[in-house]
C-alpha cells in the first residue's frame, strides 16, 4: 500500500531539536533566566517565611482563617489535618509544597487576570488566546518539561514554572467568562453616567464577575496541586519529591503518606478559596457593618448573621 | 425658545452597508423589504424632533417600532448612522469620545427599564454612581445621594441593597441616581413597563409630582398610550422606525393621522384627556340687572337654539334660566324679573377639569359654567357636547368653537 510517508516525509522532530537546542537556548537562555528572577524572590521569601513560623501558629492561623470563610466544620477539619500532617512528619515538606504553590498561584493571578479582562474586551485578543489555552490544557505536561529544563535548568523554580503553564488556563478562562457575563444593562448604565473604562472596569465588570473570577482561581489552585509531583522529576522539592522518591525505590509506605499530605492539604486550600467566591459575589459588609451587627443588641441571630458575612 | 434637545434626521441602520438601506429607504421600500434584500436593519429612519426645555417629550410606540434605539442615540449609547443630536452646542453624534463623557456627566442621564442597578452596591452608592464618576469627594457625595433618595422618598434604605427593596423602589432608586447629577436632561426608557399596574399608576403620578419642582427636559420611551398621554407634554407616535404623528395628547386624540394611529385612540379614556375648556363654548348672557332683560334672554337663546342661558351679574355668574321657565313667566304672565326664575344652584367647573368628571353636571341636563380663577364665567358647556366628545363622535365644529371659546375668553379678560 501506498503511503503519504512514502513521498514526504516531515522530520518534524529534526526541526523541533535544531529550533530548541541551536536558536533558543543560546541566544535567549539570558533572557528565561532573568525571567526566573521574581520567581525565585517570591518563592525564597515564602518558603523562608514558612519553615520560621512554629508549626502551631500556623495552624492556629489557618484554622482561624477556615473559620471565619468557610465556618466551624471546615476549621476542624484543618486543625486535625494538620496536627496529622505533622505527626506523619510531613511538616517541612508540606511548607515547601504550600510556598510553591502559593507563588506558582500568585504569578498565574498576576498573568491570568489581566489576560482575561483583556481578552473580555476584546474578540479578537480571545481569538489569540483561546487557542493557546487549548493547547496548554491538552498538551501532556511532560512534553513542556524538556525545553523547560533546557531553558531554566533544574529545581524548585522550573518545576514553579511548569506549573503555571498547566494551571494558567482556569483563571484565564473563567476571568474572561465573568466579565462577558456582566448583565449588558449594567453596562450600558455605567456607560450612561459617562465612565471611562477603566472606571467601568473597577466599579462595575470586576466587582461583579469577582464571584467566578474566585471559581478560576479555585480550579487554578487545585491543577497546581496536582502539578506537584510531576514538578518533582525536574527538582522541585516538598511533598512531590516524598511521593517520588517513594516511587522510585518502591516504598509504598513513604509515597502513601506523601499523597495523604497532599490530598490533606488541597482540601483545605479547597474549601477556603471556594467560601471566598461564594461569600465575595454579592454583598460584602465592611468590617464596620459586622462588628456593628455583632455588637449592635446582642441577638442571637445577629452573631450568627456576623459571622456568616465574615 | 431656544429647544434644549434637537434631533435632526436621525437614521439608524444596523449592518455594514447602511447607504444600501438608505437607496432602500429613498425608493420606499419597507424595513422588512430592506432586511431581504441588503440584509441590514433599519431601526430609526428619519427621525427629527425638538424638545424644549422642562417639557415632556413622550415617545410611544410598539415593541420593534425603534423607540429604545432612538433613545438610546440620544447620549450616544448607539451612535446614530446618520443625523445630528444637538444639546446645546454639543452634537452627541459627532463630537469625541472625551466630549460626550463630558455631556453624560453633566448633561444627560438614563432610567432603564428594568432598573439596572448595580447589585454589589448599597443604595445610597447606586444613587451616588454618576458623582463617584464625575470624581466627586466621599461627603458631598453621599449628601447629594441622600438628597436625590429624599425626593424619591426612599432615604430611610440608603444602606440597604437594591435586592432588599420591591421593583418599585427599585426604580425609584434608578431615578434618584438619574436625578443626583442634576442633569438638565433626563432619558426615560419604559421606567414603569416592569412594573405592576397599581405601583405604575402611583409612580406615574409621582414624576407629574417632582416634574413640578424639577422641571426637568424628559424624554419618555412608553408602549402604553395612556402612559403617554397622561405624561406627555408632547407625545411622537412611533412605527416602523419613523414617527408617525407628533402632538399635543389632545390633537393625537383629536386628529390622528392615520389608521395606525387611530387603532390606538381608538380605545383610550377621552375623558382623561380632555378637559373642560375642550369642549366649553363662549358664553352667550345676559346681565341680570339689565333693561328688558327677560325679552333680550328670550331673543338670545331662540337665536341660537339654546333652552338655557347664564345670567351674569357683574361678571359673577348670578344663576341661569331656562328658556320654559321664562317663556312662561315673562310672556304669558307678565313677570319680567329675571331674579324670580332664576335658577342658582348651577353646576361649575374650571378650565382644566378632566372631562369624565362632567359627567355628572351634563347628566343633570343643564349648560355646565367654566369659572376661571377669579369666578368669570369663562365659558359654557352644552351637555351634549360633552358625550359627543367622549363617545368619540367628534365633530369639527366642537373643535372650532373651542377655539372661539378660548379666544373670547382671553378677550374677555383683556378688558378688565
Amino acid at each position: 500500500m501506498i503511503s503519504p510517508a512514502d513521498l514526504v516525509q516531515i522530520p518534524l522532530d529534526d526541526w523541533v531539536n535544531s529550533f530548541v537546542r541551536d536558536f533558543l537556548v543560546p541566544n535567549f537562555r539570558p533572557f528565561f533566566r532573568a525571567m526566573q528572577t521574581p520567581i525565585t524572590a517570591v518563592l525564597g521569601w515564602l518558603d523562608a517565611f514558612f519553615h520560621w513560623l512554629p508549626m502551631l501558629v500556623f495552624t492556629a492561623g489557618l484554622t482561624l482563617i477556615a473559620w471565619r470563610t468557610a465556618g466551624r466544620g471546615v476549621a476542624i477539619f484543618t486543625l486535625v489535618a494538620l496536627a496529622f500532617i505533622d505527626m506523619i512528619g510531613l511538616w517541612s515538606e508540606t511548607m515547601t509544597t504550600l510556598s510553591m504553590i502559593i507563588t506558582s498561584v500568585l504569578f498565574c493571578a498576576m498573568i491570568g487576570i489581566p489576560l482575561g479582562i483583556w481578552s473580555a474586551r476584546s474578540d479578537r485578543v480571545l481569538f489569540v488566546v483561546r487557542p493557546i489555552l487549548d493547547i496548554m490544557q491538552t498538551i501532556p505536561s511532560f512534553v513542556y518539561l524538556v525545553p523547560i529544563v533546557m531553558l531554566f535548568g533544574v529545581g524548585m523554580v522550573p518545576g514553579i514554572i511548569a506549573t503555571i503553564i498547566f494551571a494558567l488556563p482556569p483563571i484565564i478562562r473563567l476571568t474572561n467568562l465573568g466579565i462577558r457575563n456582566v448583565r449588558g444593562d449594567l453596562i450600558e448604565a455605567a456607560e450612561a453616567f459617562g465612565s471611562t473604562r477603566w472606571q467601568m472596569l473597577w466599579e462595575v465588570q470586576f466587582p461583579l464577575a469577582l464571584r467566578t473570577i474566585m471559581a478560576g482561581l479555585n480550579q487554578t489552585l487545585m491543577l497546581a496541586l496536582s502539578m506537584v509531583v510531576i514538578a518533582a522529576l525536574i527538582g522541585a522539592g516538598g511533598l512531590g519529591l516524598t511521593v517520588y522518591t517513594g516511587l522510585g525505590r518502591l516504598n509504598v509506605g513513604a509515597a502513601t503518606a506523601g499523597g495523604i499530605g497532599i490530598v490533606l492539604l488541597a482540601i483545605i486550600l479547597d474549601r477556603i478559596t471556594q467560601s471566598l467566591g461564594e461569600k465575595k459575589a454579592v454583598h460584602t459588609p465592611s468590617l464596620w457593618q459586622t462588628l456593628r451587627s455583632m455588637f449592635a443588641l446582642g441577638k442571637p441571630g445577629d452573631e450568627e448573621k456576623a459571622g456568616k458575612a465574615a | 425658545m431656544k429647544p434644549k434637545l434637537r434631533v435632526e434626521n436621525v437614521y439608524k441602520i444596523f449592518g455594514d452597508h447602511p447607504e444600501q438601506a438608505l437607496e432602500g429607504l429613498k425608493q420606499n421600500k419597507t424595513k422588512i423589504e430592506i432586511f431581504e434584500e441588503t440584509g441590514q436593519t433599519v431601526g430609526v429612519q428619519d427621525v427629527s424632533f425638538d424638545v424644549r426645555e422642562g417639557e415632556i417629550f413622550v415617545v410611544m410606540g410598539l415593541s420593534g417600532s425603534g423607540k429604545s434605539t432612538l433613545v438610546r442615540t440620544l447620549n450616544g449609547l448607539i451612535p446614530p448612522t446618520y443625523g445630528k443630536i444637538l444639546i446645546d452646542e454639543d452634537d452627541v453624534a459627532s463630537c469625541s469620545a472625551e466630549r460626550l463623557r463630558k455631556v453624560r456627566r453633566e448633561k444627560i442621564t438614563m432610567v432603564f427599564q428594568h432598573f439596572a442597578l448595580f447589585p454589589h452596591k448599597t443604595v445610597a452608592e447606586n444613587a451616588a454612581y454618576g458623582l463617584k464618576i464625575k470624581g466627586e469627594g466621599a461627603t458631598p457625595r453621599r449628601a447629594k445621594a441622600l438628597a436625590a433618595l429624599e425626593q424619591v422618598g426612599l432615604a430611610a434604605y440608603a444602606d440597604s441593597y437594591p435586592d432588599e427593596l420591591s421593583g418599585g423602589m427599585q426604580q425609584r432608586v434608578g431615578l434618584a441616581r438619574g436625578l443626583a447629577t442634576d442633569p438638565q436632561i433626563l432619558l426615560m426608557d419604559e421606567p414603569f413597563g416592569a412594573l405592576d399596574p397599581l405601583i405604575r399608576r402611583e409612580m406615574q403620578e409621582e414624576l407629574l409630582h417632582l416634574q413640578k419642582k424639577l422641571k426637568k427636559t424628559i424624554i419618555f420611551i412608553t408602549h402604553d398610550l395612556n402612559e403617554a398621554l397622561l405624561l406627555g407634554d408632547k407625545i411622537a407616535i412611533m412605527k416602523d422606525g419613523r414617527f408617525v404623528q407628533v402632538g399635543t395628547a389632545q390633537e393625537i386624540v383629536d386628529n390622528p393621522a392615520d389608521d395606525y394611529v387611530a387603532a390606538f385612540v381608538g380605545d383610550i379614556d377621552r375623558g382623561r384627556v380632555f378637559d373642560a375648556a375642550h369642549v366649553a363654548e363662549r358664553p352667550i348672557t345676559v346681565e341680570l340687572g339689565e333693561k328688558n332683560a327677560a325679552e333680550k334672554a328670550l331673543d338670545l337663546m331662540e337665536e341660537h337654539n339654546r333652552n338655557a342661558l347664564y345670567v351674569v351679574e357683574d361678571d359673577r355668574i348670578a344663576g341661569l334660566v331656562t328658556y320654559q321657565e321664562l317663556a312662561v313667566a315673562a310672556r304669558e304672565e307678565g313677570r319680567t324679573d329675571l331674579s324670580e326664575v332664576l335658577v342658582t344652584e348651577v353646576p361649575t367647573v374650571s378650565r382644566d377639569t378632566p372631562l369624565n368628571e362632567l359627567y355628572g353636571a351634563a347628566s343633570a341636563g343643564y349648560p355646565i359654567a367654566v369659572a376661571d380663577k377669579r369666578g368669570r364665567l369663562a365659558g359654557v358647556i352644552e351637555p351634549q357636547a360633552v358625550f359627543s366628545q367622549l363617545s368619540g363622535e367628534e365633530s369639527e365644529e366642537v373643535v372650532s368653537t373651542t377655539d372661539e371659546a378660548d379666544a373670547g375668553a382671553a378677550q374677555k379678560g383683556e378688558r378688565q
